[in-house]
């Protein structure tokens, strides 16, 4: 770089804007809302960079991407150098560009940050991707064989993350997939307009170019449990990664009614079996014209904007609390507003009501305030009696949250978890109460994010190649 | 991709297809369910497993062609291949040695009930077979079920074979004969109205019954809630925690409303799928 202290003081105070749909026109199609940085901007955002020597954004990222240098090389324009130092670190970088909440991560400890917006890390990390995907892809360099055989239980971000890591250390690695595509919440849980489908797919070919085979149609526990996958299939270590998808329903009366999905069958249906394209695709999806989407988290956000896009005339946000303590990310909200979706805040069902058919015609909610903060600091909401009103909907979605699927915990023995369900795993490595066998993502932790499952993909991986180079010695 | 190995047609709308899937046959029990899709914009259907081979891998599917994916399934041959096929899927039928079991198969449903009535004799049962069709040219494996069953008595709708009448009267006539303290278990499968028959009748005889329900499925390992049913007052997930219910306990009426909850798409697609191919070729 030739920057000079001189040049560093007419830093740009903003990030370069992302260029992205029209709003109003979005809301009614499912291609991809944000579209990306040319060339010209992504090199223009990377200049904003100062290149600390203390590299603080890396603290944030929690599979320690090389962040200062990959973008040093994109400022340059040196694309293909600046990929390879991504994908040292990070097996899904098209992803992680695209659904990382930067703002609680890399960017939130940019130094530039502290006066200005800081850099646009995860808009240059899409570009450099994206760059990759359209521009031939070269393969990372992988290790010489070790004879070791690995499986990996699912192909959500933790697995496909682990899987890659493995993969390079010179690991034979496979992983088992229940649905009939890898990538799981990437695939059937993130909106195409928000990750499209390609790109996931796309970043999964990759990871088979590092020798990783994907099976899929593979539950395991029924065709197989972890148990005969080691002792029979002749695996040496276990990779668990089975997410969070299970879903959670309110416990109120009406929830088996026509018209009331969870949000996991909403959203797979649209964006697994692309319901959108209805006939064309077989898998039907039927709403109504007024949508209740109950939750305030990311998945809720993504529930209320594909019923816009599915043609639902009103789309609404049922949460008990405010809109400061919405859950989902700023940038979903801000997005879900600038669409159309109607907020009804403060606000919880009580009782799903029915039409002679069985179908909603309507949802009993009854007004919250919000009281003195509780233990954790939140202020806790509280019913306002008397305050009962029926909502004018004919659909209603279950966003309130989702467990970890029981079909792996309740067919390996011996493997320890909690009262939630979830997997015990010690958090520095993965490592689980059974030998050989680690754990990593939403079915250790509940649902999180997408990054934090990559970490402890990584943190598995690296867990697992001592666990091997030691039984080796 | 699972190979289509043979297929036997029963009646123009009543298909048999052997598979090839060395994973799922090797684990699979009775009871359990497969879940299909035939190509890249298809849908996920489950299908009940009506018969398995671990020696050579396969497993046996039987069909009624309903809609779209069934009729589209029903035109593949030997030789063509489906593009995912998962399973074992469900929990296994429950099977123990109590003496006398009452097992019911209405139309389809006679192929999923097969391989119960089947292990329910090799546990040490007398199976008593009670299979019951609309009309003599749908019905079909009366060979193979009395092979299964220690006894088998055949009914049609119509009185165009053997006898007319439902299966519900036939059970009615062999309860009484045996006397409702001398069946401990009784299991139906079929479509629902019959199932809900067959439940209805038990239910006054004190007789424990058991069905298997078909609800609308996605996933079909408990990811989505679309099967679910009150069972009991409690929600219960098709998928995971059945396909095997206490007939008494299940809410007949709900899961009929929500098993009809797209008929309108479903009519749909298959005009759809009519128009697009030239009147059904």
């Amino acid at each position: 770089m030739t920057d000079t202290p001189k040049a560093k003081k007419e830093i740009k105070p903003t990030k370069n804007p992302m260029p992205a749909q029209d709003p109003l026109v979005r809301a009614r199609n499912f291609s991809e809302v944000a579209t990306g940085y040319t060339k010209e901007m992504a090199v223009d955002e990377a200049k904003r960079c100062m290149q600390c020597k203390k590299e603080p954004c890396r603290q944030g990222c929690p599979v320690e991407v090389y962040i200062p240098q990959f973008i040093k090389l994109v400022a340059e324009g040196n694309f293909p150098g600046a990929v390879a130092k991504l994908k040292e670190k990070n097996a899904l970088p098209a992803v992680c560009g695209r659904v990382c909440p930067q703002e609680a991560q890399c960017e939130k400890y940019c130094t530039l940050g502290k006066k200005y917006e800081p850099v646009g890390i995860g808009r240059i990390e899409r570009f450099c991707a994206d760059w990759e995907l359209n521009s031939g892809v070269t393969i990372p360099e992988v290790a010489p064989s070790t004879g070791f055989k690995v499986a990996v239980v699912g192909s959500g971000p933790a697995g496909l993350t682990c899987a890659a890591d493995l993969a390079k250390l010179g690991h034979k690695v496979t992983v088992f997939e229940a649905l009939h595509v890898a990538g799981g919440v990437l695939m059937y849980g993130i909106p195409e307009f928000r990750l499209p489908k390609a790109v996931v797919q796309a970043e999964v070919e990759n990871l088979k170019k590092l020798g990783v085979e994907i099976e899929v149609n593979s539950v395991v526990g029924k065709f197989s449990t972890v148990d005969e996958l080691m002792e029979e299939g002749g695996f040496d270590a276990v990779f668990i990664g089975t997410g969070a998808g299970l879903p959670y329903f309110m416990k109120i009366p009406g929830e088996n009614l026509c018209g009331v999905y969870s949000a996991n069958e909403f959203l797979t249906r649209t964006n697994l079996m692309k319901a959108y394209k209805f006939p064309d695709w077989d898998t039907p999806i039927k709403i109504g014209k007024k949508v209740a989407v109950l939750g305030g988290g990311n998945v809720a956000m993504d529930g209320a904007r594909t019923a816009l896009r599915l043609g639902a005339d009103e789309s609404w946000i049922v949460y008990r609390r405010s809109e400061n303590e919405l859950p989902a990310r700023h940038e979903e909200v801000e997005h879900a507003h600038e669409e159309g979706v109607k907020f009804a805040l403060l606000t919880s069902p009580v009782e799903i009501v029915a039409d002679e058919n069985g179908w909603v015609k309507g949802m009993k909610c009854i007004k919250y305030e919000l009281g003195e903060p509780d233990a954790s600091g939140r202020r806790s909401p509280v019913a306002i009696p008397g305050s009962e009103y029926v909502m004018d909907v004919d659909t209603v979605v279950v966003a309130i949250g989702q467990g970890p699927n029981p079909l792996v915990p309740r067919t390996t023995k011996g493997l320890e978890c909690n009262k939630k369900g979830n997997i015990v795993a010690d958090p520095a490595t993965g490592a689980t109460s059974k030998p050989g066998v680690y754990a990593g993502g939403d079915v250790v932790t509940g649902a999180a994010t997408v990054i934090l499952a990559m970490g402890a993909g990584k943190v598995g991986a690296r867990s697992i190649n001592e666990y091997l180079n030691s039984k080796k010695a | 991709m699972f190979k289509i190995l043979e297929k036997e047609v029963f009646s123009p709308i009543i298909k048999l297809m052997v598979v090839e899937a060395p994973k799922v046959a090797k684990s699979c029990q009775a009871g359990q369910f497969i879940i299909l899709r035939i190509h890249e914009e298809g849908e996920r259907i489950p299908l009940t497993i009506a018969d398995f081979d671990r020696e050579r891998g396969t497993i046996t599917i039987v069909f009624q062609e309903v809609g779209k994916t069934t009729v589209q399934l029903g035109r593949m041959e030997a030789g063509d291949y489906i593009k995912d096929f998962v399973g074992p899927l469900g929990e296994a039928t429950h099977i123990e040695k109590l003496g006398n079991v009452l097992v019911v198969g209405g139309g389809v449903g006679v192929a999923p009930v097969h391989p119960i009535a089947r292990a329910l004799k090799e546990a040490g049962n007398h199976v008593i077979g009670i299979i019951g069709s609309r009309t003599k040219d749908l019905l079909f494996w009366e060979d193979k079920m009395r092979a299964a069953c220690s006894e088998l008595l055949v009914t049609t709708d119509d009185g165009s074979y053997v006898r007319k009448g439902f299966v519900t009267d036939v059970m009615k006539e062999v309860i009484e004969a045996k006397g409702k303290e001398n069946i401990p278990l009784c299991i139906a499968i079929g479509p629902q109205p019959m199932m809900r028959a067959c439940s209805n009748l038990t239910k006054e005889y004190g007789i424990k019954t058991i069905v298997s329900l078909n609800a609308l499925m996605v996933d079909g390992t408990g990811m989505c809630g679309c099967c679910r049913v009150s069972v009991g007052g409690e929600t219960k997930f098709v998928c995971v925690d059945g396909p095997d219910f206490d007939a008494h306990q299940v809410d007949w009426l709900e899961l009929g409303r929500r098993g009809a909850y797209f008929r309108a798409e479903e009519n749909k697609a298959t005009e759809h799928h009519t128009c697009k191919c030239g009147g059904g070729k």
